[in-house]
């Protein structure tokens, strides 16, 4: 990282983590809507914007695959700057070789889920060692731009992700590129305090980002950003993926199923065979959607 | 509160020419009571204000007693002689309260002269206004506030309900003030008939001739030359003998200003030409005209004599007249002086003509506004014939991007229709996948970027986009826009709410207009409101206690301005007090 003086570091500094969705089904499932070479071209002209808004403004891209993410991008690197574009694009190409090769399905049915969760994580471990690099560093933020549906099995990793983002205040925004709404980003926004928006013409991709995601946390307490109408807090059970409204919850690791289990699934513990009534049973709980 | 009461002496009277009975008169909020001086009279009276029906009270101001005549339910009636014309009133306030509120303590009206017409007006407004009497009920008879000061708030009220308004001031008669000359028909001589009235229609619709009568009279003529003047003129029209008129102008000077078009007519004629909106296209708006004929159809008959110019100005059409007096008409009357003296009235139209000039002059602006609007349109217009900038319709020839620009569209409509499934389902080698993204990565990286990034039309439109959606979630709590918080309340805490809000509001105007405290008077009021907010405190938080908890974050909002406010007004008052006493103290302390 750069040294800087003390005194630079004023309350608009921001630190952006980008998660950029490079699920390769995905994009080639909206080829027609959005090709990816759009997608890119809007983003790279935010990255630049933000890095323009403020010269201490740090910017890093984490590409979100479907077997693995890695950091493309660090703007606080020699090599972030100058070329910047070209730098990440090639970062990119790399990248995207790389998870091919890990790639052990021949093909894949829709879009596919990219890895969240992951890049999620990294994003968060990128912020830690921030955080513990001083007293003054810029104020931190991540913003998703996601487009692939979510990945049910990986609920539980990205409910502790924003459960660690809601813990070291950093908010999570999200821009849901793809066809349907993201409950799980919804979640993250809604608890992380971050924005959702899941734009409506992606050809004015670019004018959404710089409008909604290019303000720092200083600035976003004197505006009025969108705010989703409401959020799903429904979750889905970990056996059958569905969505429910009702449902068992494992007395130790809290996941969630829609049927009675006799050990769960995720943690493996072993639930009792004593009576539903009993106590010592998983609680049958109502999830009120709408309270938080 | 029910004992108070109000003793009055009196005369009961079983009919008008009764010499009546002497006694004191007791009346309290549900019975009036009457008992005779003489102790050993029978004429005692005990009824309940229930019972009566109607009361009828002589005039203030005649000559005769002052009588009240209060008639019963059941046919009877009782004739009450007073000292004074303010005690039947008193009586008469007290019977109709009664009636209203029957189950209520008594205003305390003691100490307060009400005219008959006022009390009458109040009570009207009470029986109209359901809040009004609640608020009347709560606030008076709750002894929170006197009726003085009750009805000191809606004074305006009471004035918009006064049957005497100041008399209306009439317009100029709708009908044309035509010269009707009254000839006895034996002799050439020809009568006009010219009232003040006329005159002032005359001067109001004939700028020239106010004008000619400024600068003739006196000096030149009498009043009645100047006016036999311009009967002679009005002759002359009437005859409609053009050339006639001209000859006659000819000689004398003085009958030729009444002769010629007026100028001054004509300079503002121009004038409001000039302020009409140019797009109001008259060509084309005479097609919607009910007949196609020159000057509306109005028979014309100089219209065909066939004249020379010299003789054009003495020409004066009748739709010129007719429009003229419309004008005026339509102005109403604008002076406020006796009719009697020309000369004023004349002067007082000048004088208001000036001041509507001046007013014109300095909405040169609007003008400008106009002439700017004119421009606006004509761009418009040109706007209009471009076409359409619609490139997807404009270029059929490239159907692939019109074809892309709907693809989002049809995907979100997908999206939102079934949010459970996944709509795009295709089965794709990772080879195949993979390889289609690579190849794109690097197209860029040997391409370039493609621009512009945006399309300013599409960026345009997704900031409108965001604005609106961030308005209308910042202001609609609910699903339905339509809705306020209001209608979503059960309908008993609704109107609880609104009751408490206008009582609250009643209150607050009462306690803050008694600042600052400079009397006694003002003192007992501030206390005494002080007290009914006191009061009106906890109810308010009952309320938002006894609500169901979907609704009591809202109810909460609602309350919560009031409570401030109560709030405020309660802390002002201990802080007011607190000041007193130390000062008091200090003043003590001084002293000694």
């Amino acid at each position: 990282m750069t040294p800087v003086s003390a005194k630079l570091y004023t309350d608009d500094v921001s630190l952006l983590m980008v998660l950029i969705d490079t699920n390769p089904f995905f994009w080639n499932s909206v080829k027609s809507s959005l090709p990816i070479s759009k997608f890119l071209t809007h983003v790279l002209a935010f990255l630049n914007a933000i890095v323009l808004l403020n010269q201490l403004n740090q910017v890093v891209v984490i590409a979100t695959g479907y077997n693995s993410c890695d950091y493309i991008f660090d703007s606080s690197t020699s090599e972030g700057q100058t070329q910047r574009a070209e730098y990440l694009l090639q970062k990119l190409e790399e990248f995207v070789n790389k998870d091919e090769s890990l790639c052990r399905e021949d093909s894949v049915d829709g879009p596919g889920f990219s890895l969240l969760s992951g890049s999620l994580s990294m994003a968060l471990c990128y912020i830690q060692r921030v955080f513990r690099s001083g007293p003054l560093h810029p104020h931190p933020r991540i913003l998703c731009l996601h487009g692939s549906p979510d990945g049910p099995g990986q609920y539980v990793a990205i409910m502790n992700s924003i459960f660690s983002a809601q813990r070291s205040m950093v908010p999570i925004d999200s821009c849901v590129i793809g066809a349907q709404h993201s409950a799980f980003l919804q979640q993250a926004s809604y608890i992380t305090g971050g924005v959702y928006l899941k734009p409506q013409m992606l050809d004015g991709l670019f004018q959404y980002l710089s409008t909604v995601f290019a303000t720092d946390l200083h600035s976003r307490g004197f505006l009025q950003l969108p705010k989703p109408a409401g959020v799903d807090f429904r979750a889905s059970c970990f056996c059958h993926k569905n969505t429910i409204d009702m449902g068992y919850i494992c007395s130790v690791c809290l996941s969630i199923f829609c049927k009675h289990q006799k050990k769960c699934s995720t943690c493996g513990s072993v639930f009792g065979q004593a009576p539903v009534q009993d106590s010592s049973t998983p609680d049958r709980k109502r999830k009120n959607p709408m309270d938080a | 509160m029910a004992d108070k009461q109000v003793i009055k002496r009196a005369k009961y009277k079983s009919s008008v020419k009764d010499p009546g009975v002497a006694g004191v008169l007791k009346m309290n909020i549900e019975r009036f009571v009457f008992m005779p001086n003489d102790p050993k009279s029978t004429t005692k009276l005990n009824v309940e204000f229930r019972m009566i029906k109607g009361h009828k009270f002589t005039k203030e101001g005649s000559s005769k007693q002052a009588l009240l005549n209060l008639t019963q339910d059941q046919g009877g009636n009782y004739i009450l002689e007073f000292d004074s014309f303010a005690d039947p009133n008193a009586i008469a306030f007290h019977a109709e309260a009664g009636r209203v509120v029957p189950d209520k303590s008594a205003p305390p009206v003691n100490n307060e002269q009400l005219s008959r017409e006022e009390t009458e007006r109040r009570i009207k407004l009470l029986q109209e206004n359901s809040e009004l009497q609640a608020l009347h009920k709560q606030f008076v008879y709750g002894g929170i506030l006197t009726e003085a000061e009750f009805w000191a708030t809606r004074k305006k009220l009471l004035d918009q309900n006064d049957s005497r308004r100041p008399k209306q001031r009439l317009a100029l008669k709708n009908e044309m003030w035509t010269v009707k000359p009254l000839s006895d028909g034996q002799t050439n001589r020809v009568t006009f008939n010219l009232t003040p009235e006329i005159i002032h229609q005359i001067f109001a619709e004939k700028p020239a001739v106010r004008q000619a009568y400024l600068n003739f009279v006196p000096n030149k003529m009498t009043e009645k030359e100047f006016w036999t003047k311009y009967s002679r003129a009005e002759y002359l029209h009437s005859t409609k003998n053009i050339v006639a008129a001209a000859a006659e102008a000819a000689e004398d000077e003085e009958l030729a200003v009444f002769l010629k078009r007026d100028d001054m007519l004509a300079n503002e004629a121009r004038r409001k030409i000039r302020r009409v909106d140019p797009t109001v296209d008259m060509e084309a708006d005479e097609g919607d005209d009910y007949i196609h004929l020159p000057d509306h159809g109005l028979l014309q008959n100089e219209a065909k004599d066939v004249l020379d110019s010299q003789y054009e100005p003495y020409r004066r059409s009748f739709s010129q007249d007719l429009n003229q007096h419309a004008a005026v008409v339509l102005q109403g009357r604008l002076i406020d002086v006796e009719l009697g003296d020309t000369r004023t009235v004349a002067e007082a139209l000048i004088r208001t003509k000036k001041a509507e000039l001046s007013d014109e002059i300095s909405n040169r602006n609007l003008e400008r506004k106009l002439s700017d609007r004119i421009s606006r349109i004509a761009e418009k217009q040109i706007e209009d014939l471009q076409g359409s900038p619609d490139p997807a319709q404009s270029h059929p020839s490239d159907p692939r991007d019109y074809f892309d620009s709907q693809q989002p569209n049809a995907l979100k409509a997908l999206g939102d229709a079934g949010s459970g499934t996944k709509p795009l389902r295709s089965s794709v080698s990772s080879r195949e996948a993979y390889g289609s993204l690579r190849d794109i990565v690097s197209d860029i990286r040997v391409m370039g970027l493609s621009e512009p990034i945006v399309n300013q039309e599409v960026a345009l439109k997704v900031l409108n986009g965001l604005t609106q959606n961030i308005s209308s979630t910042k202001l609609h709590l609910g699903n339905n826009p339509h809705e306020s918080v209001l209608d979503r309340l059960p309908k008993v805490t609704k109107e609880e709410l609104l009751h408490h809000w206008t009582s609250v509001q009643e209150l607050l105007k009462h306690f803050w207009s008694s600042y600052p405290i400079t009397t006694k008077y003002l003192y007992t009021k501030v206390t005494r409101l002080k007290d009914a907010m006191s009061q009106v405190y906890p109810k308010l938080q009952e309320i938002k206690e006894s609500v169901q908890s979907d609704f009591r974050h809202q109810v909460s909002l609602l309350v919560h301005p009031m409570l401030q406010a109560l709030r405020c007004c309660l802390l002002h008052t201990t802080m007011q007090m607190y000041r007193r006493d130390l000062l008091r103290r200090r003043k003590t302390n001084g002293s000694v």
